[in-house]
Formats: C-alpha cells, structure tokens, sequence
C-alpha cells in the first residue's frame, strides 16, 4: 500500500489514539464485551470485527490503530496489517467528507457507469481510490449495491443518486456542501 | 416463550384467526425501495391515515422486496373483505390520498402492475405465470421484522417437525431426495453435503451461512435477508439438527446494512421466543448463532476462505481436501451453504419433498432467484422454476429490450459465468445446461446486452472484477489473469493479431485446469465464451481494427456528415470543445482533440455524425 506525499509522515504524527482519549475509550470498551483470552488463534476471530469498529469511530485505521486493536488482542502489528490490506472495506488512509462511490457492477456498467467515472475524475481531478487535498472527496468504485433498476448508481455517503448521466456528474458535486 | 410444539401450533393458530384490518398496504421496502423513494411514500400514507382517522380499518405492512424493481416505490392494497389484492408501482408521495380514496378499486389515475407469480405451497393456479414462489414466499408478503407475521405463516413448523418427529438422518434424507442443489454457485447436492459433516465424530460442528454476496449484479440473497430472514435461521437450525451442530454463524457482507439490522432483529426475537437457544421445544438441541462481517473480499465466497475470513485471516482459499465438512472452522465439520439454498429448506420440510421434486427439471429441482438486469424494461427479481426458458424470463418477464434495440447476449453466473446469444435463448435452464452453453448459474445475476455492448469490452470488464479480487496466492490466477487483461486491452486498442487470440485461448485453458480455487478456475469462462460465442467481434477488432458495436474509443472516429444544419447543438455540449463551426453551417471535429465520450453523437437530432 503506498501513501502520496501529501499524507506519509504527517499522518504518523497525528497519532489518533493520542488525540482522541474519548474514540479510545470506545474502542476499549467494545474489546472489553469481547472474550479476549490468551489463545491468539480465538482472539484472532474476533480481528474483523474490531477492525470494523474501529474504522466506525476513527474513520480509517492509520499505523496507531493498528497498533492499538494488535496490542489489545495480543496479535503481532504484521497480522492487523495483513487484514486491513486484503479487503476492500478497510483503508489507512484518511476520507473524504464525502465519499463518492461510483457503482461498478455488472448492470451499471453496461449501462455506462464507466463514463460516469471517468467523469468524476475529470472533475475532482483525482484517480479512483483518492482523497482530494482538502480532504473533502474520496472517489472510489464499488461492488453492486443492489440497485440494479437504477442503473448507473452513484453513492454519496449513504444517498443513493440513481439513472445518473454525465450531465449530472457537477450537480452531484455541487450538491455536497 | 414457545418452549412446545403445542405452544406453537397454538401461537399460529391464534394468528391466522386474528381480525385482519379491513385493507392492508403493503409497502417494498427493501434497499432498492428505499433508494427509489419508499420512505417519503410510507410517510405521506402514514400521515394522510391519521389524517383520515383509518387506523383501525388500513393497516401499512413495510415488507422487504416485492422484487418488482423497475416501478419502485411499489405498494399492494389487500382488501380482506372481497380478498382482491392490486399493486401499483411508481408510487409519489401525492398519490396517498387518490390511493385512500378508493381501496376497493383501483385508484383514478393510478397504473397497476400484475402479478406473475403463484406460490406452489399455496395454489395450484399456473395459469399464464412464469414465476413460482419459494424462496421469495415472503419477501414482500409479511412484516420482517415482526416474529408474528412469520409464524402466521407457518414459520418455525418445519422446526418443529424436525426437532420432535425425525431423526437426523431423515432430514439429510429428505433433503437428498428433494434433489435440492447448491443455489451459490456450483450446484453441489445439498443433502450430500450435510452427511458428509454428519459422519463425522466430533465434539463440535459448524453451521455457516454464506451471506457475502459478491457477484456484481445479483443482489437475491439480501432480498430474502431483508425480506424473510427467519426463515434463514429456521433453515440453519434445522440444518444443524441434521448435522449435529449447535453452532451457526452467518458471514454476511458489511455492505447490507439493513440486512443486518433485519437479521439482528430476527436473532434477538427467535432466541426471546425460545427457538434459538438452549432445549429448542423441550427436544435437548441447543442452536445459537451468531453474525460475523465480511469485509469486501469477493473471494470470500468460496467456502475455505470464507473460513479463514471468519477466523480472522486473509481471505485465501486452500486445498481441498480436506473438505470443511471434515475440517473447516477451527479444524471442527463444518458446512457452509447460501442464503437462497437455506431459503428452500423450511418449505422442503413442510410439505416434503416429492413435492419439491416436482418442480423445476429432472436434475434440477425447484425454483431459482434471478436478479434480471442491464439492458431490459422491466428489471426485476424473478423467481421461476428450474428449466424455464431464457426468452420466457427476458422477453416475458422482463419485457423485452429497452429501447426496442437488437437483444444481444445474456450474461449469467457473474465473472465466473459466460455470454449467452440469441439461437440459444430456447435453452430451458438449469445447472446443467448453462454449464454446457460455457456459462454457469452462479448465485444468479442475469445481465441482459444489447447492440450497443462490445462483448470484448464485456470480457475485459469482468477480467478486470477478477484481477481485483483475486487473493495472489496461487500463480495461475494472479499473474495469469493479468495477462489475459493485458492481452484483451491491446484488442481493444486494435493492437491485437491472431496470435493473441491464440495466445488467449490457451492461457485459458490453462488458467482453468491450474489455478487453486473455483474463483481462478472459472474467472477465463467469461473470455471463452466471449471468444466461441462472439467470433466475429475478436476478429473485427483484430483483422478490420474496428469495434462493431462502437464502444472501444481506440478505434472508433467521430465525423460530422452532410445532414449537419449547423444548429451548433454539438459544439454547445462538446466537453473539451474540438467541434468548430459557423451557425447554419456544416461542422468539423478537429480530430486530434477529440476524446470520443460521444456526446456530439447523441446530442444530435439530425443524425449528422457518423460513428466509425
């Protein structure tokens, strides 16, 4: 996984743990429910989804929270690190205010939702899968959310656009203030 | 607490005698409902109710999918004084109060949209129906978040039957006879599978249900989570009783929000209730189940590593065997199988399964879920019975093509499946035969193409989905599959001989004898079938240069011909502004900065630009 210059060793200082005690103590007490034992093999089981909560609290999983879960399920950092960059749904690097997500699932892609990208990128003037410089858009591409009638889909946060076009693609952007 | 057969037959009882209201509405209110506006429609039918003082005569129903998804909002008035039911689709807000003025009959201005299915459990009326209700029985019909409506229909019986009248074995024998098969993918026997964990000693099993819905373009199994989710966990205990398993565990995708909600809900009610838990109606099987998250690996579908994932791991796949059913999580028996295959085991139970038997094909028994996409009217969630003819579901079901364009393919089984054309549209389906046609069922995506697809594009496309999900850990498949996308690139850029193709072919092959896991094996079927099916279209790119269907920018031009009037439409929508020219007066695309996104090419009402 590699950082872009604008991230990297600022983000490292900004140690999340640190700064928000209030997160921390979230995040503690949710580990806490969890039956934590001394067999690495069953605390690991319980990884995913303390990974989970804690992207829901910090927002992503930077190098201090990642130490954080791995000292607390008693895991080795390289384990923690394994997981979050096989799947998808994890990130260590900061989003968007507004995340927008491009559905590229089968039924939007035939009907054209790779313009639509491409559109974006234009307009954001970042590639697929980066945060903009004021940390305000994330542009990713997602897996089919299932609302295929709507064809092509474009996520904003949690708002569903549906039967986007190009035209729409700076209406969609204006729209987030 | 329903701690007795007894008590539930006479919980059930009470609830299909209870006094319906007069009418009840029922509200699709599945993701794809809500993301077409459902919300706002519930809560102008909420309001103009209490603004009428109709309480206790309307009651609002929120279902899960109707699976009508080309006119959501849709809602269904049931009348339980002349047993009439109607369905209107494309809802608004301000159509509440024509709705409620008239609940007997349909509303002045209002189109309705008919129904074209029965429920093989309940009626026998066939009669010009394409679909045929299990799985979706409820989805749509009752309240998922209410225990009630479930048992009102007859939830839980199957339980019941099981935990007090059979024996294990007599459930993995009914389910083997019912003939019921793997609705995830591969179409394994089902009652096979289980006895394979039920032969093995052991102090614990497991009972997993793969709810990591991945294939891009099929979304069945959240509608039946969102929809009907007890009847999920019905399913797994009575799976688990089969087994010998006290432990289930339902890996299901982040993405499903209210999926999971739904399921949360469902868990915490059923265990109130006493049927999850401990002594499930006073019989000694002890069932407890829990949700554990996907976190966006599509490989995570296959049942090994599904089971890594679970256990906190990668999500890469192993060899098999061992099998999980005699080494899976946490090296105990272990059987995973899908949402939908799940679904179809209460009924089976129920009513038996010579019943089931009697739907669907000889080696296919039963109905199978088809999330009908792309390029049709009327998409939709279709349920129909095995050997149900493609053109039935796409020209029936579906309505034919949008925009009367030219029917192309249809793709199913999702990027391990394949592109279907038009001469085998007779084709009744089931798993045998879409396997013999180069395709797949697959959990059951059907994207419909038309003529404006390029099926090399298409290949391109999932090879892509592949690229991107495959875990590295076998050769074939990390550095096999970029090839193969490397290779479909340079004919998509009219830089490919017939030595690609060749070279294609057998890097295929290759890939799908080699690689570890049914991802790998099957992730070159959509480029074969691409290659036998759509021969002339490889041949175009690489022989003439030229892409048919107009959709590889590389070798299509765009250029304005004499129909041009000069309306300066073009030139207004041109986003890079290449397009020149006086009012009234022939046009010119200064080619070298054209980025061919085609705008010209439809903004143009006078068919003066040529797409080559």
């Amino acid at each position: 996984m590699s950082c872009c210059d604008c991230q990297g060793k600022g983000q490292e200082e900004l140690n999340l743990i640190e700064q928000f005690p209030e997160k921390r103590e979230q995040l503690e007490a949710y580990i806490a429910t969890l039956d934590i034992g001394d067999d690495r093999e069953k605390n690991r089981g319980f990884l995913i989804q303390s990974l989970h909560k804690a992207q829901d609290i910090f927002g992503y999983l930077p190098l201090s929270v990642q130490l954080f879960v791995a000292d607390k399920l008693k895991l080795h950092l390289s384990e923690v690190y394994g997981v979050i960059s096989f799947y998808s749904y994890f990130t260590d690097k900061p989003v968007g205010k507004y995340k927008i997500n491009v559905c590229t699932g089968t039924a939007c892609f035939v009907k054209g939702a790779g313009s639509i990208l491409e559109e974006f990128k234009r307009y954001l003037n970042i590639e697929c899968g980066e945060t903009s410089r004021d940390r305000k858009f994330s542009l990713g591409a997602l897996r089919c959310v299932g609302a295929c009638s709507l064809a092509p889909v474009v996520m904003v946060n949690e708002k569903v656009y549906g039967k986007v076009s190009t035209k729409m693609v700076p209406d969609i952007i204006s729209e987030c203030k | 607490m329903i701690d007795s057969v007894d008590k539930l037959t006479q919980r059930t009882a009470d609830l299909k005698g209870r006094t319906q209201a007069g009418t009840q509405v029922l509200v699709s209110m599945g993701t794809c409902g809500v993301a077409a506006g459902a919300a706002p429609v519930l809560d102008a039918l909420k309001s103009e109710i209490a603004n009428r003082k109709l309480e206790n005569a309307v009651k609002i129903v929120e279902t899960g999918c109707m699976g009508l998804c080309h006119c959501e909002p849709s809602i269904e008035i049931l009348s339980s004084e002349t047993g009439k039911s109607f369905t209107y689709g494309n809802v608004k807000p301000e159509d509440a109060g024509k709705i409620l003025d008239n609940l007997n009959d349909i509303a002045a201005g209002m189109s309705t949209v008919e129904r074209t299915w029965y429920y093989p459990e309940l009626e026998d009326n066939t009669e010009n129906k394409i679909q045929a209700r299990i799985v979706l029985k409820n989805s749509g019909r009752i309240n998922p978040e209410l225990l009630d409506d479930y048992l009102a229909n007859d939830g839980y019986s199957a339980l019941a039957k099981v935990l007090t009248k059979m024996q294990p074995q007599d459930v993995i024998d009914e389910i083997t006879a019912s003939g019921l098969r793997g609705r995830g993918g591969g179409g394994f026997p089902t009652g096979m599978k289980w006895s394979f964990a039920a032969a093995q000693k052991s102090d614990d099993k497991y009972m997993i249900c793969n709810a990591d819905e991945g294939d891009p373009g099929a979304f069945m199994d959240r509608a039946v989570l969102e929809g009907d989710p007890h009847a999920v966990l019905e399913a797994m205990a009575i799976a688990g009783y089969a087994i010998g398993a006290n432990h289930g565990i339902i890996y299901i995708r982040a993405e499903y929000p209210l999926a999971i909600q739904r399921l949360q809900i469902a868990i915490s009610q059923a265990e109130k209730e006493g049927l999850l838990g401990d002594n499930i109606f006073g019989s000694g099987f002890n069932f407890k189940l829990e949700l554990k998250y996907g976190a966006g690996a599509f490989v995570c579908g296959e049942e090994t590593a599904l089971i890594h994932s679970i256990e906190g791991k990668r999500g890469e796949p192993t060899f098999k065997p061992p099998f999980p059913a005699v080494s899976g999580l946490w090296k105990k028996p272990t059987i995973v199988n899908n949402v939908e295959t799940y679904a179809n085991v209460p009924a089976i139970i129920r009513k038996g399964s010579a019943w089931f038997k009697k739907i669907g094909t000889e080696k296919s028994a039963g109905t199978k879920v088809f999330a009908l996409a792309g390029k049709v009217k009327d998409v939709g969630l279709v349920e129909v019975p095995m050997g149900t003819k493609l053109r039935d579901i796409i020209f029936g079901l579906g309505g034919g093509i949008e925009n009367d364009k030219e029917f192309k393919a249809v793709q199913t089984g999702g990027p391990s499946g394949g592109c279907i054309k038009a001469d085998k549209l007779d084709t009744p389906i089931d798993y045998d035969n879409l396997i013999a046609l180069g395709s797949m069922m697959g959990s059951g995506g059907m994207i419909v193409m038309d003529e404006d697809d390029c099926m090399v594009n298409v290949a391109k496309f999932f090879l892509e989905f592949t690229l991107d999900e495959s875990c590295g850990k076998c050769t074939p498949c990390r550095i096999g599959n970029k090839r193969l996308y490397e290779m479909l690139e340079e004919i998509c850029e009219g830089k490919g001989t017939a030595q690609t193709l060749e070279k294609l072919r057998n890097l295929s092959h290759t890939i799908k004898d080699t690689a570890l896991c049914g991802l790998g094996q099957t992730s070159p079927n959509p480029v074969l079938s691409t290659m036998i099916n759509f021969e002339d279209e490889y041949l175009a790119h690489v022989q003439d240069k030229s892409c048919p269907a107009g959709v590889c920018t590389k070798l299509i031009t765009y250029e304005i011909n004499d129909n041009c009037v000069g309306c300066t439409l073009c030139a207004r929508n041109c986003p890079v502004n290449c397009i020149s020219g006086e009012r009234k007066a022939l046009h010119v695309i200064d080619q070298s900065k054209c980025i061919k996104c085609g705008v010209c090419y439809s903004a143009c009402k006078f068919h003066a630009i040529d797409r080559k």
